[in-house]
């Protein structure tokens, strides 16, 4: 992107040559490096989107095979109570459990960072281990801790003599799943805010300390402040994973059957249309949606948040 | 503004590019849709000879079962037709597998030769012409060599034969003799004394319950329906299908067990799950109401209670007539549009009416016949386990499996019925609800399903 107006006047012919040749070998160099990326890309990722758009004007039936049904499915999906009812789900989810996660990541990483720790390696890491463990994993480890009969919480209410909790009822097993993805993922964000704590200019600091600021002033006007990019990152990345539940809901059903269905979440829903009900179209529709939720939820937040910072 | 990154012939180019890929993967997608109707006339029956043929043409095999161990009998097919190979997958036992499979008979490629089915889900697959009518491969000629009820299985609405069972889940009752005699209860024979039973048991033993009724199990549910008569679904061959899963019958039940689980007689915890194993090894349940393959499940599983259980036909409604439900046993059938169909056809023939292979799916995996022979062989029916304090086991099930109704028949969408099953009807269990209700938004879901599938509703 080079704008030939703004460079000096040369009398050699050569020199202007050269510099197209540059730009244009730069350019094709610039494009060698990407296409491996983009064949991936189309391949996996764009015209599996453009084929499931394709699917979800469509209806294949048992009887009567495929028609043609325009936008039939997604006003369906519009009307479509469990799916509403799963998306307000995780936007509850959304609203409870990430704020909770991003502050105590935030704390964690504002700790480490601050030296006053003793063995912040050891925390950093013992923080990180739980994002290594695979979510299959994790919600099957929790689903035994959960237990009503042989868990440990179980064990420890036979000791005291009280009745064992039930962390899969009803009330309360949003918040359990949500317990287990805070525990699978303050570590990632934890990471991420640290490494944006670590980029900080100890000038600030300095100047800081000259002005007699104590470390929790610190911590609230300089490195909170400084980090907000890094901060929006998690939000994102929050956002996108939060409506997306599946995998921790899908695992505990086995556990909770009468508790989660199989419209839990939009993405649980989906997923129950397409391989249960062979509802493929649909699925794709719902999908869209989804996508579409997702995308409108992840501009608003920057956009406010934007807006606050700049005003 | 900057100038744009991608000038605009390249923009153009990207997005001609783009746009012949979508247009090409749209023609893809519309050549490979929908599968030609193929008529079920009468089939021309597959010479002798082309069969001979078939079976000595070197041929491999691929075959999806969830059978521990069937090598065995596999090897014994091989033995007697050397030219034929066949692979044993195990991709999965009950609905995974059919997931896969279904997503392989829609990729058009990647689907076995043969395929364990279990009786419930052979609707599902045939409405969507998955598999192979074994009528010209000689199938009609083994009419009898099966329990009646279990041919009416396999059958299709217009006479054909979709697979050869294999095994079979007739239902009855295990008991926990040592904790009947310590609260003095009597075998129930009638649901009433059941009802009964459960009561005073509860009464006396807080910690026990006579039965669980589990929350997350639609085929106890199917069989105890089809115990009692019930005829919830009904396939007449072309687009119409009967939907009464909220019937006369069904409600019957379901205000029953719903008196049950209101009191607090019985237990709903879903089943095979650890607290559900942990329940029988403890003595949390004094009977399950299960199939033909729970005593030997239960050997397995519940090794601290051996010699304690004892069996016992259902209780009955009507106690002069012995009625029982199935639950679960599966068959082998061959997909439509293998290029080994004869030697597929053969197979699974084979493997389920040969002598050898049959004795060995009832001595060596355990389970329950589905010939006529094994069931009144002595040597199955004498057997005397030490785990059920030396009670003829199997002799009491053969009995039971000459009471099950012939004409029960299941949806072609099973699937979907279970899951809203799950969310209805065994949520109700679960939360000591009205199940008569849950019943009709059963009814509801299972009608709307239907209907968007294309079916025409019948109640």
């Amino acid at each position: 992107m080079s704008t030939t107006t703004s460079s000096p006047p040369r009398p050699a012919t050569r020199r202007k040559e050269t510099s197209t040749n540059i730009d244009r070998s730069q350019a094709r160099a610039g494009y060698m490096f990407v296409t491996p990326f983009l064949v991936i890309f189309l391949l996996f990722f764009l015209l599996p989107l453009v084929y499931a758009a394709y699917l979800s004007l469509f209806r294949e039936q048992l009887i009567g095979g495929t028609v043609f049904a325009g936008f039939e499915n997604y006003t369906r999906a519009f009307t479509d109570d469990r799916l509403l009812e799963g998306l307000f789900r995780v936007v509850r989810f959304f609203l409870i459990q990430v704020p909770i996660m991003l502050l105590l990541a935030l704390l964690a990483a504002l700790a480490i960072d601050s030296g006053v720790l003793r063995f912040s390696k050891v925390f950093r890491i013992g923080i990180f281990i739980p994002y290594a463990v695979p979510s299959v994993v994790a919600t099957l480890m929790w689903g035994y801790l959960y237990g009503r009969d042989f868990g440990p919480f179980a064990d420890l209410s036979d000791a005291i003599g009280t009745a064992a909790p039930n962390f899969l009822s009803d009330k309360v097993v949003l918040g359990s799943i949500a317990n287990i993805v805070t525990w699978e993922f303050t570590g990632y964000n934890m990471i991420i805010l640290y490494a944006a704590l670590r980029s900080i200019s100890t000038d600030l600091y300095e100047a800081a300390a000259v002005d007699g600021a104590s470390s929790w002033r610190i911590a609230w006007n300089i490195k909170v402040p400084a980090i907000r990019p890094a901060l929006f990152l998690c939000l994102i990345f929050s956002i996108i994973g939060s409506f997306q539940l599946f995998a921790e809901p899908q695992l505990l059903q086995r556990l909770a059957p009468n508790v989660i269905d199989s419209a839990y979440t939009p993405n649980l829903y989906a997923y129950t249309l397409a391989f249960t009900g062979q509802e493929v179209n649909y699925a794709a529709a719902v999908s869209f949606l989804l996508g579409l939720v997702i995308v409108i939820a992840s501009y608003s937040i920057l956009f406010l948040t934007n807006r606050r910072s700049s005003s | 503004m900057n100038r744009p990154f991608l000038p605009a012939i390249r923009r153009r180019a990207l997005l001609a590019t783009a746009g012949i890929l979508s247009a090409s993967i749209v023609l893809a997608a519309c050549g490979g849709g929908g599968s030609d109707g193929s008529s079920s006339a009468a089939p021309e029956t597959v010479s002798q000879a082309d069969i001979d043929k078939a079976m000595k043409t070197p041929t491999d095999l691929t075959f999806w079962t969830w059978v521990p161990d069937i090598q065995k009998e596999v090897a014994i097919f091989e033995k007697q037709y050397p030219d034929i190979n066949v692979k044993v997958v195990n991709a999965g036992q009950g609905e995974p597998q059919y997931t896969k499979l279904r997503t392989a008979l829609k990729a058009g490629t990647g689907a076995p030769d043969a395929v364990q089915i279990e009786f419930q889900y052979i609707p599902t697959f045939s409405i969507t012409k998955s598999l192979e009518d074994l009528r010209p491969y000689g199938a009609e000629e083994h009419a009898d060599t099966f329990v009646d009820w279990t041919w009416g299985q396999v059958k299709g609405d217009n006479g054909e034969i979709w697979a050869y069972p294999q095994d079979t889940g007739p239902m009855g009752m295990l008991y926990r003799k040592d904790i009947f005699d310590k609260y003095g209860i009597a075998v129930p024979k009638t649901w009433d004394e059941f009802a009964a039973a459960a009561k005073k048991l509860h009464a006396a033993a807080p910690d026990v319950y006579l039965t669980n009724l589990a929350s997350n199990q639609n085929g106890v549910w199917m069989g105890l329906v089809w115990q009692a008569g019930g005829q919830p679904f009904e396939t007449t061959g072309g687009d119409s299908v009967k939907v009464a899963v909220n019937d006369e019958t069904s409600k019957k039940l379901g205000d029953y067990w719903q008196g049950l689980i209101q009191d607090g007689s019985i237990s709903t915890d879903p089943d095979f799950t650890d607290a559900w194993f942990q329940g029988l090894a403890r003595g949390k349940y004094a009977t399950w109401l299960t199939a033909a393959w729970g005593p030997v499940f239960l050997t397995g599983s519940a090794k601290g209670t051996s010699g304690k259980w004892r069996a016992a036909p259902l209780p009955q409604w009507d106690a002069a007539k012995q009625a029982s439900g199935n639950w679960g046993g599966s068959t082998t059938a061959v997909i439509k549009g293998t290029k080994n169909a004869v030697a597929a056809a053969k197979f699974a023939e084979f493997l389920n009416t040969n002598a050898e292979t049959t004795n060995m799916f009832a001595t060596e995996q355990f389970l329950f016949p589905a010939t006529k022979a094994l069931l009144s062989d002595p040597s199955f029916t004498g057997q005397k386990p030490a785990f059920y304090g030396g009670q003829q086991v199997n002799q009491v099930f053969a009995d039971v499996s000459a009471t099950v109704d012939d004409t029960f028949q299941w949806p072609p969408f099973l699937d979907q019925a279970v899951t809203d099953w799950d969310e209805t009807v065994g949520k109700s269990f679960a939360d000591k609800g009205d199940v008569g209700s849950a019943l009709d938004d059963w009814q509801q879901r299972t009608t709307d399903y239907a209907e968007n599938q294309g079916f025409k509703v019948t109640e």
